[in-house]
C-alpha cells in the first residue's frame, strides 16, 4: 500500500474521530463518526482486506449510524448544543485516554517480535470472502452458532419490549 | 501500480461517467416525459430541436438560471451537503458493474473486486444520508416527514434486496460481478437457467426460485430508488414535495439527477444479475476483435435502457401504495419470500447433479 494513502486515511480517521467528541451538535458528531468509519474502511481496502472494509461500510456507516442519526433527529437534541463543558470530566477522560495509549505502547514495546519487519503479504491475495466463510463454518462453528442464538435472543427481546399489550 | 492500469482506469471512469451515465440521465428525463406522454395519449416535449431532442439542454439551462434560494431557518452547511450526498452513491456504484467484455484487451469494468455485490449494497445504503439530511436541514415540517419516511423505507427494503440475490450467488459461488456474468454465459441467464440445458429437469425446477428472486429484487429496487409505486417520500398530495420541498435551482436538480442515476444503476445491476450482463446469445466477446467489444457494451446498455423503460412504464401505470401497506409488504411479505427462497435454492443445489 502506498504510504501516502495510509497517512491520508489515518489522518482522516483521527481528525473526524476528534470531531465526534468536540462537536456540540449531535448530528455533526454522528456524521463525523460516519466519515471516520469510511476512513477505516479505506484502510482495510488498501490492505487488500476488501470484505472487512466493505462490511465496515455496510454495517456501521450504512445501518448502525443511520439509526443513530434517526434517533438524534427525532429527539431534537437542541439542549445538547448549549450545554456547558464540564472541564473536570473532560480532563479525566483525556487522562484515561492517555493512560490507554501509554499502556498500548508499553505492551507492544515488550512484545517478543516488536520491531521486527514482517514479510510483505503475498499478492495476489486469495479469495478472502471464501476464506472467512470456510473458517466460520469449520474452526469457529460453535462461537458462530452461539452468536446466532445471542442475536436471536436480542431480536425476541426487542419484539417483546415493543409489543403493545392487547386490551 | 503500473501506469497502464491507472491510465486505462481513468479513461474508463471519465468515459463511463461523462459519455454514458450523465447523458443517459438527462435523456432518461426526456424519455420519461415522452413515455408518460405516450401512455397518457399526449405529445410530450416536441418544441426544442427535432422531436424535442434538445429538451434536456433547455431543462438544464432553466434549472441553472433559476434563483438559488436558501430558507433562513435552514441549517446551511447540511442543506448544501445533502444534494451532493444524494447523487454520489448512485454514480459510485457503477464502478463494480461490468459494462462490457474486453476492448483491445482491457476489461470493461472499472474495479473488478471480489466483493462486487456487497460494494453495491454498501454504497447504496449510504444514499439514505442525502435524503435524511435534506429533510432535517430544511428545518421544515413536510421535508422532515418525507426524509423520515424515505429512510425507513430504504432500510426496510434493503433487507429484501440483499436476501433476494443470495440464490444467485449460491449458484455462482463468488460475489464478483464478472463471475456472475461468466457463469451466465456458460449456464444460461438466471432469468431462464434452463437455456442450453433443455433436458435437465433440475434446471427447470431451478427456474422457479430464480424468477421469485428476480421479482423480489426488482420490486425492492423500485422501493430503494423511491420510484412509483413506492415514491412515498415525495407523495405530493400528503407531503408537498417531500424531502426536497425547500430546495430550488441546481440543488433541486441534483436530487433529480440522483434519482435517475439510481434508476440507471439499479437497471444495470438487474441486467448484470439476471439478464446476463453484456452477453447476448450468438455474439462473441471482445477477444474476437474490437468491434465485438463495442457491440458487447452496446448490448449491455440496450438492456439497461429496456429496464429503464420498464421503470417508467410501471410509474405511469400503477397507483401509489399507502405507507402502512408499503411497510407491511416489505416486512411481512417480501422478506419472508426471499428468506424461504434461499432455502429452496440451497435444497435444489444440494441435489443438483454436476451443477
Amino acid at each position: 500500500m502506498s504510504p501516502f494513502l495510509f497517512w491520508f486515511f489515518a489522518l482522516m480517521m483521527l481528525v473526524f474521530g476528534i470531531a465526534v467528541v468536540v462537536n456540540r451538535n449531535p448530528v455533526a458528531s454522528a456524521l463525523s463518526l460516519v466519515v471516520s468509519f469510511l476512513g477505516l474502511a479505506a484502510l482495510f481496502v488498501s490492505l487488500d482486506a476488501y470484505f472487512i472494509g466493505i462490511i465496515q461500510v455496510l454495517v456501521y456507516a450504512g445501518a448502525v449510524m443511520v439509526l443513530f442519526l434517526f434517533i438524534i433527529m427525532l429527539l431534537g437534541l437542541r439542549a445538547e448544543a448549549r450545554r456547558q463543558i464540564n472541564w473536570l470530566a473532560s480532563a479525566g477522560a483525556i487522562a484515561v485516554a492517555l493512560a490507554l495509549v501509554l499502556q498500548i505502547f508499553y505492551v507492544v514495546g515488550h512484545f517478543k517480535s516488536a520491531g521486527q519487519r514482517f514479510p510483505p503479504l503475498a499478492r495476489p491475495m486469495t479469495d478472502d470472502v471464501r476464506n472467512i466463510g470456510a473458517l466460520l463454518f469449520s474452526n469457529y462453528n460453535l462461537p458462530f452458532q452461539i452468536i446466532g442464538v445471542l442475536v436471536l435472543v436480542a431480536t425476541i427481546g426487542v419484539i417483546l419490549l415493543s409489543r403493545r399489550e392487547p386490551r | 501500480m503500473d501506469s497502464f492500469l491507472i491510465i486505462t482506469s481513468l479513461l474508463k471512469i471519465v468515459g463511463i461517467l461523462f459519455v454514458v451515465i450523465l447523458p443517459m440521465v438527462s435523456y432518461a428525463v426526456y424519455a420519461e416525459r415522452k413515455v408518460s406522454a405516450a401512455i397518457q395519449d399526449r405529445l410530450g416535449p416536441n418544441r426544442v430541436g427535432p422531436a424535442g431532442l434538445f429538451q434536456p439542454i433547455a431543462d438544464m439551462l432553466k434549472l441553472l438560471l433559476k434563483e438559488d434560494f436558501t430558507p433562513r431557518t435552514a441549517n446551511t452547511f447540511y442543506y448544501w451537503l445533502a444534494p451532493c450526498l444524494a447523487v454520489m452513491p448512485a454514480i459510485i456504484t457503477i464502478a463494480v458493474v461490468p459494462f462490457g467484455s474486453t476492448l483491445l484487451g482491457v476489461p470493461m469494468v472499472i474495479a473488478d473486486v471480489n466483493i462486487g455485490i456487497l460494494f453495491v449494497f454498501a454504497i447504496a445504503s449510504l444514499g439514505v444520508y442525502g435524503i435524511v439530511l435534506a429533510g432535517w436541514a430544511s428545518n421544515s415540517k413536510y421535508p422532515f416527514l418525507g426524509g423520515i419516511r424515505s429512510s425507513s423505507q430504504m432500510i426496510s427494503y434493503e433487507l429484501s434486496l440483499g436476501l433476494a440475490v443470495i440464490p444467485v450467488f449460491l449458484l455462482v459461488g463468488s460475489l464478483r460481478l464478472t463471475s456472475v456474468v461468466q457463469y451466465q454465459i456458460e449456464h444460461g441467464w438466471f432469468i431462464a437457467p434452463f437455456v442450453g440445458d433443455w433436458l435437465n429437469p433440475w434446471k427447470w425446477l431451478l427456474a422457479v426460485p430464480m424468477i421469485i428472486s428476480f421479482v423480489v429484487f426488482v420490486i425492492a429496487i423500485f422501493a430503494e430508488t423511491n420510484r412509483l409505486p413506492f415514491d412515498l417520500p415525495e407523495a405530493e398530495q400528503e407531503l408537498a414535495g417531500g424531502y426536497h420541498t425547500e430546495y430550488s435551482s441546481m440543488k433541486f436538480a441534483l436530487f433529480f439527477l440522483g434519482e435517475y442515476a439510481a434508476m440507471i444503476t439499479g437497471s444495470a445491476i438487474i441486467a448484470t444479475l439476471f439478464f446476463g450482463g453484456w452477453h447476448f446469445p450468438g455474439i462473441p466477446d471482445g477477444s474476437h476483435g474490437w468491434i465485438f467489444g463495442l457491440i458487447n457494451i452496446a448490448v449491455f446498455f440496450a438492456k439497461v435502457a429496456a429496464l429503464i423503460f420498464v421503470f417508467m412504464w410501471v410509474r405511469w401505470t400503477l397507483p401509489r401504495f399507502r405507507y402502512d401497506q408499503l411497510m407491511r409488504l416489505g416486512w411481512l411479505f417480501f422478506f419472508e419470500i426471499a428468506l424461504v427462497n434461499i432455502f429452496i435454492v440451497a435444497a435444489i443445489l444440494a441435489y443438483l447433479p454436476n451443477k
